[in-house]
Order: structure tokens, then C-alpha cells, then sequence
């Protein structure tokens, strides 16, 4: 095996030579974790020290990214930020995903949240213990979620390493060549000497260079001058998704490997009475049925909160078709305790928590209740409901549980963590665990939970082989766990110029109303009282894509829209009008009209909306062009889109996941409802119950990249809250009647001339969410 | 019930419940695991093969009804068409106009265009909007109208 030297304790950079040539230079923040990992992504004859670059002889660059890959890009990108601060000949540039060790875990992540330098979801944030060192280790921390990837692990982690194999590389040709350093460029992988000609490439330097001791502060570049970062280049894993040849968890393949479908009770937190096996006895390829109680591993601690695992039954036979067809046959009876919640239950009890007007402040300022001279008060009601994720590829998970020891093979947003479910359900501990990450077929927050990979191992340890764990798509949405519903009262009171002197709200929180910046509103208001009103629900509830700003965003932006058009002023000039304090919200929201040609008449039948969004220290503004047609439902023709997301590392990739989280936003927008009756979800598959939006309802979208050089935002997640506002907004332009309660198709739209449909202004919106 | 059937030019017999459908022989008895499972009721079209050249989502079909049909894959999708080693036109598309995202949908998304262009090469956007109704959660749309775009305008 390979050695690794040059570390010292009291830094974060280490660095040290490959057996057989090369280097290796990792970046840590726990200086007290330095260790050796001499397995996992070590090729024979190479030692993998903690995390980020190799360079070998043959000068070939690998980045080690501490992140998954569910389509994002950011492998991609994060290699590109090590390229450009190392001046490496890209072309020669590759990565492989970290495994799921605590060498991997991602420390730059947990020093950038604990330092405050990035503004992390506060279910991030919530799990830090403030032992600051050994922060990775205790919190499983290698999360690919919070737009997280390039903000932490490419600014702190992978610019910082790319710096400092560049500065001892310079070092080694400078020491063989006799020549000082500053005389030394280098340029596409190779150091050279203007004045003797001499030149070398990095993999000629890489052993020499290992021998140096690495800058713990190696100058970064300014970013004005990068070359690669902000270009377009083509993402690494495209080749294999286009060729079937991409392994996501569901394609993973074992020696002797089982399947199993699995049944969860109908009600959220019910349990197995009894199961008739009699029934599918003989049925060909079954070989076990196994009760799950999800209570005998108790509640498990996920990013995102404490988590209890939902009991059933799982069926286990030699093909997954198998194993679902004898599940369909197993009479099971379930008991229950929460059969009586529904949507009318739910709605109830959020009036009551509104009523009762008891909130925690999340923005105090001035005062809201002064009395305003000849003030316009402006008053709505909102509400959004549950949506589920419906990741395209159901959750799946294959274990094997044997001698002591337990193997997981899954696509996973959290891998360490994931492990450390595993270890909980298979009784052993975490270093007994090994993980195997794969591609996800898209993850939207859904892919960072336990219960699927709990449940798979409960099922192996009863089974003597690897066993598949796939949940049906029915098994997805109604066992997901959901965006929350939220309820919103909203009021504001207008003064002379038509300018609001207060805005004020209180909204339902079922505490998972993260980021902590998610109801902020960006507008210059003095007065201002945003309040969340704390409550609980028997619904289970996640983190999903944006979080708590597809929500707020929908009720802040729907209602500046209000007061806009209460004031009778155009809703862009007015919110224009309120940003002098964030020049960055301006620039962008600008922009966006700009690009939509605002104020230009749209083709007949056509109107605009616009909305604005800072989710993740990105900032995003949308006009949406709509129409209605001859049923009444809305068409979206174009979205035009600006992101400020500081730089956009990979360009054309920014431009991507923005389109992704508009096509996301406007399905839940248009279709988006998990109703709640008797206890349990009441949509179970696409058809008819959870539609999404296809080629022929997708508008064209035209997205602009404003690189303002601010601090690096997310792109996974910025480009999902605005759209369902700026398409209301354009509604109700056509219509004159406001939308204040989601899914727009349980609405029928009529044109301005005739009678309205919709609720009038100021009326008590109920959430019982209409089908 | 043993059932024959040809999958990307190879011959095969496979001994399994005639209901069994056409995706769960390909992905669980053939291992050809491109081919995805996304809902199971023929709505996605993420298991989208071609029989006979013609696009078919396969998680809805009883293998019995293949008996005796041609079936290819995306894993043998190139092959069928250019010759060994080289992609589908389709395919270097999906890579020049870098259309997928998480990637689970395009096999089928793929199939499905590629069984498009091979009836009519020249689609109108609104017959490729009316043909092409698989879903990708990702959203990939509008670099799937840009990668058809390149096929069609030539
Ligand atoms: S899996 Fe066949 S159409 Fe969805
Ligand atoms: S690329 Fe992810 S579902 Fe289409």
C-alpha cells in the first residue's frame, strides 16, 4: 500500500506521495480525524488520504467528490472549480464519488455551516453538534441536499486544494530546475520556464511535488479571471445515461439476490394485527413473508429530523413481479390509530392554530399595528397543500445482512447516513456497515430519508441472501413523506403611494419550515411581523426540493402581487419600486421584465406574471406567460428566468437545473394535491391522481445566468418557488380573480368578462384541498 | 409456460408466467436493466421498448403477447441501427444537447423518439408534443426539444 506523509496536526491540508508515482493532496477542517483510508477509491498501489485530488504520472487529475450524483451536475462542476484554481488541462480532469466513509465524510460542509459562511437549511443545521472537529463524524455529514455541493464543498474544499497542488507543483520544478518560482507559469497541466524553456507536465512533477509541504493558505484566484469556471463543459456522467448503461440502485445485481415488495399500513403509524400466509402458500418463487414493525428500531435521527419507520409486511420471492403479485393476494389486517385524521381533520385544526394567533416571530420590526392614515388594509388568506416527491425511479434498496457484518446498495442523498440507518436496523455498528452509492433516479429530498433503507435491512436479516427492497409506485406516494400543507394569513396596509406602511402574517408551521430565511420577504417594508405558528400533524412530513420556499414564496409574491394591483400600480414597477435596499433582488428582477419584454403587449389572450425568490443564496426572478383555454385550465407558454447564483460554475448547467425546477415548481403548481382521508394518502399513482406535466404542457423556457460575484448560491433548488406565483399572478390578470389556494386545476378560469369562479377577495380560504 | 422471444437479435427462451410482463423479463430474467420501472400502469414511459420497431411500454404487457416478436432495448438500440460501436443518431443527440438530468427517464424517453423519427422523420413540434408523452421528473423538456430539434431540421 501507498504512503502518505506531510501531515501535520494543527492544519487542514495535507498532502504526500502515491506508491508508484503521483500525488495526493486532501483539505480537511478536523485536523484531529487525520487518518490514512487505505481501501475504497485507492486504485492498487495508490493510498487515498482523506478527500479531494490525486494526480498520477500519467498526468491525469482525479477529483474525489464528496457528493452524490441524482442529476445535478455538481460532480461536474466541483471538478471543474479544482481544474481552474490548478490550471489543469481539463481534458485530463476525472472524478469518482467518495464512499461512504467517515474519511469522506463531508467536513468542509460542517466547518462552512458551523463558521456561518453558508446559510444552511436549519434541518442541517439542527443536527450540528457544536463539537466542531469532529463535526463529519458525528453527524454522518456527507449530505448532497441544501444546494449544498458547489456553496461548501467546491469553495471551501475543492478551490482550496486545486490552490495548493498548483503552489507545490510550481515548488517542485522550481527546486529540479533552480530557478525561482515566480518565474514559473503554469498552464494546462504543464509548469514551464520562459527563460530556459524548460517545461514539465503535472504528472512528471506529481512524485517531486509530493515530497513539499502543502500552503495551508494558498492563494485563491480572483474569480474575474477564472477561465474554465463559468464555461459550459459537458457533465462526466452523460454517456451513460443515454445507453442504458447507468446502474441506479433499482438496476443493482447480486449472487443469489432476492426480491421483495412490501405493503405499509394504510394508515400512518399502523401496525400488522395478522397475516394469512395460507393464502400465497405454494405460489411459485416465494420464499418468506416478513412483518416489519417499524417501531422495534424506534425513531431514527436523519438530517432532517426524528424519524419513526413505517410498519407492514413485505413479501420476498425470486423476482420482484413475484413477490408484488403474492402481496396482492396476502390478506393482511392492520390496526390503526390515526384513521380518523382527513383532510376535513387537518383544516380544522389549522383554522384552530390561526385562530389561536399564537406565533413565533421569524421577522419583528417597527410597528405593525400603528394606525395609518387613510391606509388601504389588504387582507387574504392562502393555502398550499401536501405534495409528494415522485422521484421518477420508486425508492428501492438491496441488503445483505451475514455473519456480523451488513452490505447496502442504494442511491442515496446522504450515503454516510444512510449507513448509520442501516447499522441501527441491522443491530451492528456503523464500521459493521458497508455502503454502496449509486446514481438516483432523482432525489428531491425524498432520497435523504431512512425508512427504505431501514426496511431493507429488517427484511434481509430474515432472509439468507441479498434482497432487493423496490417500492411500487403506489408504495412511493402514498408512503411518502410529504411537503407540508401550509395556511397563511396575510395582511398589509397601504399608505399615500400606494406603498405598504405594514405587512404582517401568520402561517401554520409544522416545523418544517426551513431555511430559516424561507418567509423572509426582500421588499423595503418598515413594518413588518412574519409569524409561524408552531403545530404538529400525524401527516409525515420531509424536506422537499426548496423546502419551505416553494410555499412561501407562492403567499409573498402571490400578495405583493395583491397590493400591487390594490394600489393600481404595475406589479414589476412596484416591486422594483421596494428593493433600493438589495440591488442584487433589483438587478435580477429587472433583467427578468427586460427579457420577458414587460410592458410590451403579450399575443392576445396572453398576460404576464411575475415573481421573485432568494432561496439558497441564489436569487431568482420569473415572468410566467399564460393563457386559458377552451376547458378553462391554464396554459403556460413561456417562463422567462434570471439566477444570480454568484458564478454559475458549469453555465450550462445552472441554465439546466433552473429549467428542471421550473417544470417541478409548475406541476405541483397545476397538479400538485396528497388529499388525507382516513388516515392515509389518498393518491396512489400519476393517473388521473398526481398528473404531471409532459413535453406538450411545457413551456418554453428562457433562462439567464447573472454572474453578480456575490457568494456562491445553490442551482438544484432556486429555480421551484417562483413559478407558482408569477403563473397566478398572470391569472389574475386574465381572470381578475386571485388564486390564494394550490392546485390550479380544481379551478375552472374564465376570461375577465365573465363571471369569476374563484373566491372573492378576503374570504376565508379553507384548506380542504378539493379534488 | 416457456416463451420465446427475440431481444435485440438474440433468441430467447424464458420459462415464466405467461402474465409476467414484458419489463420484469427483460429487467429480472434477461438482466437488461435500461429499461426502467417507473409506474407500473403504462402512464411514464420510462419502460418504453420497441416490438417490431414500434414504441411499447413494456411494464403493462404480458410477455405471452411477445411470443415470437422482435424486442430491442435501449441496450441494443444502436446496434440495430448503425452498427456496432456507434450510438443512435438519437442517443448523440441526447449528448451533444446534454438532455439528461438524473437520467432514469431517457432510455425510455430515447426509445420512444428514436420509434418517432424512424416513422416519420420530420415531425411537426406539435406531433412530437402529441407522440412523446413520457415524463421526466427532471424536466428535461426543453433540451429534449433542442436534441429532436437537431434530428429533424437536418
Ligand atoms: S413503468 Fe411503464 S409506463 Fe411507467
Ligand atoms: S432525467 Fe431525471 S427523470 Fe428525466
Amino acid at each position: 500500500m501507498g504512503t502518505v506523509a506531510k501531515w501535520t496536526r494543527r492544519t487542514f491540508i495535507g498532502a504526500g506521495a502515491l506508491v508508484g508515482g503521483g500525488l495526493i493532496l486532501g483539505v480537511t477542517a478536523s485536523p484531529n480525524r487525520l487518518k490514512l483510508s487505505g481501501e475504497g477509491v485507492a486504485e492498487e498501489g495508490e493510498t487515498i488520504l482523506n478527500t479531494w485530488v490525486k494526480i498520477s504520472p500519467d498526468n491525469q487529475v482525479t477529483a474525489i467528490i464528496p457528493h452524490s450524483e441524482m442529476g445535478q451536475g455538481a460532480t461536474t462542476g466541483l471538478a471543474m472549480m479544482l481544474a481552474e484554481e490548478m490550471d489543469a488541462d481539463w481534458s485530463k480532469v476525472g472524478f469518482i464519488e467518495a464512499p461512504a466513509t467517515d474519511d469522506f465524510a463531508n467536513n468542509e460542509l460542517g466547518r462552512a455551516v458551523l463558521v456561518g459562511e453558508v446559510n444552511v437549511p436549519g434541518s442541517i443545521f439542527k443536527m450540528i453538534d457544536f463539537g466542531m472537529l469532529t463535526v463529519a463524524q458525528q453527524l454522518n455529514f456527507q449530505i448532497t441536499g441544501g444546494s449544498l455541493s458547489i456553496r461548501s464543498t467546491g469553495e471551501f474544499g475543492m478551490r482550496r486544494a486545486g490552490a495548493s497542488a498548483r503552489h507545490m507543483l510550481i515548488g517542485a520544478a522550481a527546486n529540479d530546475w533552480g530557478v525561482p518560482s515566480t518565474e514559473l507559469t503554469a498552464k494546462n497541466s504543464v509548469v514551464s520556464h520562459a527563460g530556459t524553456g524548460k517545461s514539465a507536465t503535472y504528472g512528471e512533477l506529481a512524485s517531486a511535488a509530493a515530497q513539499l509541504e502543502p500552503p495551508m493558505q494558498p492563494t485563491l484566484k480572483d474569480p474575474k479571471t477564472f477561465e474554465l469556471i463559468g464555461t459550459t463543459q459537458p457533465r462526466f456522467d452523460i454517456p451513460s445515461k443515454v445507453d442504458g448503461s447507468a446502474e441506479f440502485g433499482i438496476d443493482v445485481e447480486q449472487e443469489g439476490m432476492l426480491y421483495a415488495a412490501i405493503r405499509q399500513a394504510p394508515v400512518y403509524g399502523g401496525k400488522v394485527k395478522s397475516v394469512d400466509e395460507s393464502a400465497i402458500a405454494g405460489r411459485r418463487g416465494v420464499k418468506k413473508v416478513v412483518v416489519i414493525d417499524g417501531e422495534s428500531v424506534g425513531p431514527i435521527q436523519t438530517a432532517l429530523g426524528s424519524q419513526s419507520i413505517e410498519s407492514g409486511v413485505a413479501v420476498v420471492a425470486d423476482s420482484y413481479w413475484r413477490a408484488e403479485q403474492a402481496l396482492a393476494n396476502l390478506p393482511i389486517e392492520w390496526d390503526g390509530d390515526a384513521a380518523n385524521v382527513s383532510d376535513a381533520t387537518i383544516a380544522a385544526s389549522y383554522k384552530d392554530v390561526l385562530d389561536a394567533g399564537e406565533g413565533k416571530a421569524d421577522v419583528k420590526k417597527g410597528d405593525v399595528e400603528q394606525s395609518v392614515d387613510g391606509g388601504t388594509v389588504v387582507e387574504a388568506e392562502y393555502a398550499v397543500p401536501f405534495l409528494a416527491h415522485a422521484t421518477m425511479e420508486p425508492l428501492n434498496c438491496t441488503a445483505r445482512v451475514s455473519g456480523g457484518k451488513c452490505e447496502v446498495w442504494t442511491g442515496h442523498q446522504n450515503p454516510l447516513g444512510a449507513r448509520g440507518f442501516a447499522a441501527k436496523a441491522a443491530g451492528l455498528k456503523e464500521t459493521d456497515v458497508t455502503l454502496h452509492n449509486h446514481f438516483m433516479g432523482g432525489g428531491f429530498g425524498r432520497r435523504s430519508e431512512a425508512d427504505f433503507v431501514v426496511q431493507s435491512v429488517l427484511v434481509a436479516k430474515e432472509v439468507d441472501a441479498p434482497v432487493k427492497l423496490v417500492w411500487s409506485r403506489e408504495e412511493d406516494m402514498k408512503h411518502d413523506r410529504y411537503r407540508p400543507a401550509v395556511s397563511n394569513r396575510m395582511k398589509a396596509v397601504l399608505g399615500g403611494d400606494g406603498k405598504p406602511v405594514t405587512w404582517s402574517n401568520i402561517y401554520t408551521n409544522t416545523g418544517q419550515n426551513e431555511p430559516v430565511d424561507a418567509p423572509w420577504i426582500p421588499y423595503d417594508i418598515d413594518n413588518q411581523l412574519i409569524r409561524g405558528a408552531q403545530h404538529e400533524t400525524p401527516v409525515p412530513l420531509g424536506a422537499w426540493r426548496s423546502v419551505g420556499h416553494t410555499q412561501h414564496s407562492f403567499f409573498n409574491e402571490s400578495f405583493i402581487d395583491e397590493l400591487a394591483h390594490a394600489a393600481g400600480q404595475d406589479p414589476y414597477e412596484y416591486r422594483r419600486d421596494l428593493l433600493a435596499g438589495s440591488p442584487r433582488h433589483k438587478a435580477v428582477l429587472e433583467m427578468a421584465a427586460e427579457q420577458a419584454g414587460w410592458g410590451s403587449a403579450p399575443p392576445a389572450g396572453h398576460a404576464r406574471g411575475i415573481a421573485l425568490e432568494q432561496s439558497f443564496e441564489s436569487i431568482v426572478a420569473q415572468v410566467a406567460e399564460v393563457s386559458i383555454d377552451g376547458n378553462g385550465k391554464p396554459v403556460v407558454h413561456k417562463v422567462t428566468a434570471v439566477i444570480d447564483c454568484g458564478l454559475a460554475v458549469n453555465n450550462g448547467q445552472v441554465v439546466a437545473q433552473v429549467q428542471s425546477g421550473i417544470i417541478y415548481g409548475l406541476t405541483a403548481a397545476l397538479y400538485g394535491q396528497i388529499n388525507i382521508e382516513n388516515g392515509g394518502a389518498v393518491q396512489a399513482n400519476f393517473p388521473g391522481e398526481y398528473e404531471m406535466v409532459r413535453l406538450n404542457e411545457a413551456p418554453i423556457m428562457d433562462v439567464h445566468v447573472l454572474n453578480s460575484y456575490a457568494k456562491t448560491g445553490g442551482a438544484g433548488e432556486p429555480g421551484t418557488p417562483p413559478i407558482a406565483g408569477a403563473v397566478a399572478n398572470a391569472l389574475f390578470v386574465l381572470t381578475g380573480e386571485r388564486v390564494r389556494k394550490l392546485p390550479l386545476n380544481q379551478y375552472e378560469f374564465k376570461a375577465k368578462d365573465v363571471r369569476p369562479q374563484l373566491s372573492q377577495a378576503g374570504d376565508w380560504v379553507s384548506p380542504v384541498w378539493v379534488r | 409456460m416457456a416463451v420465446q422471444i427475440k431481444v435485440n437479435g438474440k433468441d430467447h427462451v424464458v420459462d415464466v408466467e405467461e402474465e409476467m410482463p414484458l419489463l420484469w423479463v427483460l429487467r429480472d430474467e434477461l438482466g437488461l436493466k435500461g429499461t426502467k420501472f417507473g409506474c407500473g400502469v403504462a402512464y411514464c414511459g420510462a419502460c418504453t421498448v420497441h416490438v417490431n420497431g414500434q414504441p411499447l411500454r413494456s411494464c403493462t404487457v404480458p410477455v405471452a403477447a411477445m411470443q415470437g416478436q422482435e424486442v430491442t432495448t435501449i441496450e441494443g438500440l444502436a446496434d440495430t441501427s448503425e452498427g456496432s460501436g456507434e450510438l443512435h443518431p438519437v442517443q448523440q443527440a441526447w449528448i451533444e444537447a446534454q438532455v439528461p438530468q438524473c437520467g432514469y427517464c431517457q432510455s425510455g424517453m430515447i426509445m420512444a423518439v428514436a420509434a418517432l423519427l424512424e416513422r416519420n422523420p420530420n415531425p411537426t413540434d406539435e406531433e412530437v408534443e402529441a407522440e412523446i408523452s413520457n415524463v421526466c421528473r427532471c424536466g428535461t423538456y426543453q433540451r429534449i426539444r433542442d436534441a429532436v430539434g437537431t434530428l429533424t431540421n437536418a
